[in-house]
């Protein structure tokens, strides 16, 4: 039973790793109609720029802070070269350039800090709480890592939501042509979308760094998980990102601490496959039909 | 005689080598309607579309009280108060009736009309302001679209096929509401049809187009009195 809970509350932290990425995912889907396959590069970079910051400052927190903002830096600016060029085109287009993103980003990396990967400091202690004599798998990080994505999340579907901002930047996804002939600047809202976008990521990549270590590739998995999913919640859906992702989090935990880590990577593309083949608009589609 | 509100000199378009809008020059006045009449395929969505600046032209102008709108972006061309209301009425179906209805005045900020305004415009839409817009009916979907373009104040109305689809009925109460927006609002409507009947019935003067090119021009009352243009273009 011990053993249950344990890897129950494990599958809620990296659950909630997997729904940042998913959300980053989501956002930039939704503004664009892309799957950004660089996305695990992107969130690389920033999280290499927070270890930096963190060693040469000393302090954790002054990392963070730069690593979201770098990430909003980054989103907007690969949106505005790159992305820019490639948007209303095929969607192949925009994925060979965001697949070229990620090779340029991992070796750019590995050039700038070098291939062996780095530990990376958590927030809070990784020591798990203690209750009643026996230390659980869940630690003060992993309540901010909980935290942080809903909030993160919680503060998303409010500004969607409630905000002449989230209303235009629906719009511009939803009918660029039409939103522009309301006066909606929409080059600028898929720039933020894909800034907002990069903004969870590398908030992602800080939550998760502790754990898989900072290199250029370590990420790959995540972006992998990351997709799985938001496939799974429907790419269109940020709630669904978030449940998607704490479903695949207690999946994969589960199958890890039950029958082997080495399954994991297997267990999520089983999921994918299996999301795909039984309801490919995920769990929480609101269409019918869906563009792949 | 003042100058017009908007006014259209020569305007040309192609897409590629396909001339669909050629040379053609009209003025639309403060508080009048002109419609733009036609076959399908005579041009008449292509220059609405070239006026509000989603087509490029390859000559002529564009003019709002004398300045050239030619060469601006879609957004700063709504934002000298030009509101495009297109063909199929371009209703954002997974926004709610009042999500679309802000989201017409959002540029305008606090300039921007009422919700309430548009709710007495248009009482049906009050009742179904929390409902996904794709849950309205096709009269309730143009109400929104024409509402929606409201909300930003503009002084020209581009409006493309409002008829489309409508039973006939609905139709005599857009036309008849299109009327007095000009009217009580001093709007410059530029209103393209199929529909040329129902167009004439409100319109001060209409253009009609074949070809891209403008084949006539004259006071509404006139187009219609004149039946060998009436048979060869506007089919009735």
């Amino acid at each position: 039973m011990t053993r249950f809970i344990d890897l129950t509350l494990n599958g809620i932290s990296t659950g909630a790793v997997y729904a940042a990425v998913a959300l980053a995912l989501v956002l930039i889907w939704r503004a664009t109609r892309i799957v950004n396959f660089a996305q695990g590069g992107m969130l690389m970079v920033t999280t290499f720029i927070a270890s930096s910051v963190i060693g040469s400052s000393g302090s954790y927190w002054l990392g963070f802070v730069v690593a979201l903002a770098s990430g909003l830096v980054l989103g907007a600016l690969v949106e505005l070269t790159l992305i820019r060029r490639v948007e209303g085109g095929p969607p192949l287009n925009a994925v060979i350039v965001a697949l070229g993103l990620l090779i340029l980003l991992e070796a750019g990396a590995g050039m700038i800090w070098g291939n062996t990967p780095k530990s990376f400091p958590p927030a809070f202690s990784i020591r798990g709480y203690e209750v009643g004599g026996t230390r659980l798998l869940f630690s003060p990080n992993d309540t901010f890592t909980v935290l942080v994505v809903i909030a993160v999340a919680a503060g998303l579907a409010a500004l969607f939501r409630y905000t002449a901002l989230g209303l235009k930047m629906r719009a511009a996804a939803l009918a660029p042509e039409v939103a522009r002939m309301l006066g909606v600047r929409v080059g600028r809202m898929f720039t933020l979308g894909w800034a907002l976008a990069a903004f969870v990521g590398s908030l992602a990549g800080l939550l998760v760094a502790p754990s898989v270590f900072v290199g250029p590739n370590q990420f790959d998995p995540i972006l992998v998980f990351g997709f799985t999913a938001a496939v799974l919640g429907g790419l269109d859906s940020p709630p669904g990102a978030v449940v998607g992702g704490l479903i695949l989090g207690l999946v994969l935990s589960y199958v890890s601490g039950y029958e082997g880590s080495s399954l994991v990577t297997l267990a999520a593309l089983v999921v994918l496959v299996a999301v795909l083949m039984i309801r490919p608009g995920g769990l929480f589609s609101t269409s019918k039909e869906r563009r792949v | 005689m003042t100058a017009a509100t908007l006014q259209v000199e020569s305007l040309t378009t192609d897409y590629g080598p396909v001339r669909a809008v050629d040379g053609v020059t009209l003025a639309v006045e403060e508080g009048s309607v002109t419609a733009v009449l036609g076959a399908n395929g005579a041009g008449k969505t292509s220059l609405l579309r070239t006026i509000s600046g989603l087509e490029r032209a390859s000559a002529g102008h564009a003019l709002l009280g004398g300045e050239e709108l030619l060469g601006l972006g879609v957004e700063d061309i709504v934002r000298r108060g030009v509101a495009h209301v297109p063909e199929g009425r371009g209703v954002i179906g997974e926004l709610t009736t009042e999500e679309n209805l802000r989201l017409g005045g959002l540029w305008q900020g606090a300039a921007a009309a009422p919700l309430s305004e548009m709710y007495t415009l248009f009482p049906p839409l009050q009742e179904r302001r929390a409902q996904q817009a794709s849950s309205l009916s096709g009269g309730e979907r143009q109400m929104l679209s024409i509402g929606r373009a409201l909300m930003a104040r503009p002084r020209v109305l581009l409006l493309d096929e409002p008829s489309l689809g409508l039973a006939p009925i609905v139709v005599a109460q857009i036309m008849k509401l299109i009327r007095s927006l000009a009217a009580e609002r001093g709007l410059a409507v530029l209103l393209v049809e199929q529909n040329a009947r129902s167009a004439l019935s409100i319109a001060d003067r209409g253009v009609v187009l074949n070809l891209g090119s403008v084949v006539a021009a004259d006071d509404a009352r006139a187009l219609v009195a004149d039946e060998s243009l009436r048979h060869a273009y506007l089919g009735f």
